[in-house]
């Protein structure tokens, strides 16, 4: 791929859903602990994985993530009783309509860590930054801007037609005619 | 007499059934006809792009431009139409949200193009002949649009004004737009014209959706004898009603078919699938990986139901692919 080449300083950016109770707690643990990981992710804390909107993910991916990161209760401890249930189930679902999207199965990580876990946080951060530092970018915002560069020919284009019809020359309109 | 104020109507990519919708305003077309001058509507009047250039800039009042953009020429007429009304409504779910030709933003130019001049059973072409935007025969060159590589929303095109939701929208939001616009109290730039709650608020089976909505199975319209009293999520169908926004008073409810979700969704959210994706999910009774995949097997195309309308206005617009 030569986006190798051409993002040489490129580094993979994770944007991470954290509850507050299990996983959150978990990565202050790995912090307390002085525990070393990788500093590509962005740790955004929920009260609960089932507060994790699908919309946060795919907004995450278009405004440039290369991945997201879910963390949550283990299955029966959460403290809502039900919500990483629904994460779990959104998840399964999300990644079917992620992978007709083209987005690969790894970007897109949901993790129970417990609040005793903060070793399980480093593992984790350090697995997910190496499987996306092999993927390569996802960059959506620049494949977007690429399709838009022949809206913006047109309409350059357009642009000049009109300010040469405010100033009409004679010849043109023979030519017209 | 004064002049009356001008309107006009165009059509980009889209199937004509918006076109459909203007003539099923039936009595109401005269009432229409009379407040107003049509300046422009291919479908139905003899009308030359060359007319439209005529025209001062900004001399149409509004012109109700339908379809989604996917050509160049397309592009073109859009900005042409922008430059010379006033107000521009994006007419229908395809000008609003993409609608079904966006669809096609789940595979590549190079995909779409050869399935359709090679690969669909219907075709002979074994020289293998490709339209081309350009072609030069001896001194004559010829012009074809180009096809883009992504279907677009109005709006990703030209500045819009209002929104008129629907695949297609209704006579009666039809009416209570131009109403509007003649009555000269124009609401907030960027309003969908139709009300801002979800579908669910004006379905006659409001009453029997449970409160605690739990799917076992799902099924589909043509796999079961649905009960036309109860609420359809309540029968395991997917209904797009809690994610799609209210207006068309529930046509295809009544019509005892589940909502599809044409008008797109409200105010409140960005993305329409992922918002059904996540509302019924939560409802789901497994609780294992297994049991999940399982469940989610029973929905083959998670994309098509979800995004029916709405691929081009979603957060990732399009499939993403290696070309590019």
């Amino acid at each position: 791929m030569p986006e190798e080449n051409i993002n040489k300083k490129w580094e993979p950016k994770i944007i991470a859903f954290f509850c507050n109770w299990c996983t959150y707690t978990a990565a202050d643990l790995a912090g307390v602990s002085r525990l070393k990981y990788a500093p590509n992710v962005k740790v955004i804390r929920l009260m609960c994985s089932g507060r994790v909107d699908p919309q946060f993910i795919l907004q995450s991916l278009a405004s440039g993530a290369d991945g997201v990161l879910i963390g949550g209760c283990h299955p029966g401890d959460c403290h809502y009783s039900e919500g990483n249930y629904k994460m779990l189930r959104r998840f399964r679902l999300l990644q079917r309509v992620l992978r007709s999207m083209g987005v690969e199965d790894e970007r897109v990580r949901l993790e129970w860590i417990s609040a005793s876990e903060g070793e399980k946080v480093k593992t984790v951060i350090n697995e997910m930054v190496d499987t996306i530092r092999k993927l390569g970018p996802l960059g959506l915002p620049g494949k977007i801007s690429v399709y838009d560069k022949d809206l913006a020919e047109l309409k350059n284009e357009i642009d000049t037609e009109i300010e040469v019809d405010i100033k009409p020359s004679g010849k043109e309109m023979v030519e017209h005619a | 007499m004064p002049e009356k104020p001008k309107i006009a109507f165009y059509w980009c990519a889209s199937c004509g059934g918006c076109e459909e919708s203007v003539v099923d305003l039936a009595e109401d077309i005269l009432m229409v006809a009379d407040a107003v001058d049509i300046v422009f509507w291919p479908v139905a009047m003899d009308f030359k792009k060359t007319d439209v250039e005529t025209m001062e800039d900004g001399s149409i009042l509004a012109t109700m431009l339908n379809g989604a953009i996917r050509t160049s020429e397309q592009e073109e007429m859009a900005r042409l139409i922008r430059r010379k009304s006033k107000i521009l409504i994006a007419y229908g779910s395809c000008a609003h949200m993409g609608g079904i030709p966006a669809l096609a933003n789940e595979f590549e130019r190079s995909e779409i193009l050869k399935y359709a001049y090679e690969d669909a059973p219907s075709v002979i072409n074994s020289q293998h002949t490709y339209p081309e935007a350009v072609y030069q025969d001896k001194s004559r060159k010829i012009t074809l649009p180009v096809f883009r590589n992504i279907v677009r929303t109005l709006d990703q095109v030209v500045d819009v004004d209002y929104y008129l939701p629907g695949c297609p929208p209704t006579p009666k939001l039809l009416k209570q737009a131009v109403l509007t616009l003649l009555s000269g109290k124009l609401p907030p730039k960027g309003t969908v014209l139709a009300p801002d709650s979800a579908l669910c608020e004006e379905c006659p089976r409001k009453e029997s959706k449970p409160a605690d909505l739990s799917f076992e199975h799902f099924t589909r319209p043509h796999m079961i004898l649905s009960d036309p009293e109860k609420c359809l999520l309540a029968q395991g169908l997917i209904c797009m009603g809690p994610a799609t926004r209210a207006g068309c008073e529930a046509l295809c409810i009544n019509g005892n078919m589940p909502c599809s979700g044409c008008f797109g969704p409200t105010s409140r959210v960005k993305d329409q699938g992922a918002k059904i994706l996540s509302s019924i999910c939560s409802n789901i009774e497994a609780k294992t990986e297994i049991a999940i995949d399982r469940v989610l097997d029973e929905i083959p195309d998670p994309v098509g139901t979800f995004y029916r309308y709405g691929l081009a206005a979603s957060m990732l617009r399009k499939k993403i692919a290696e070309e590019v």
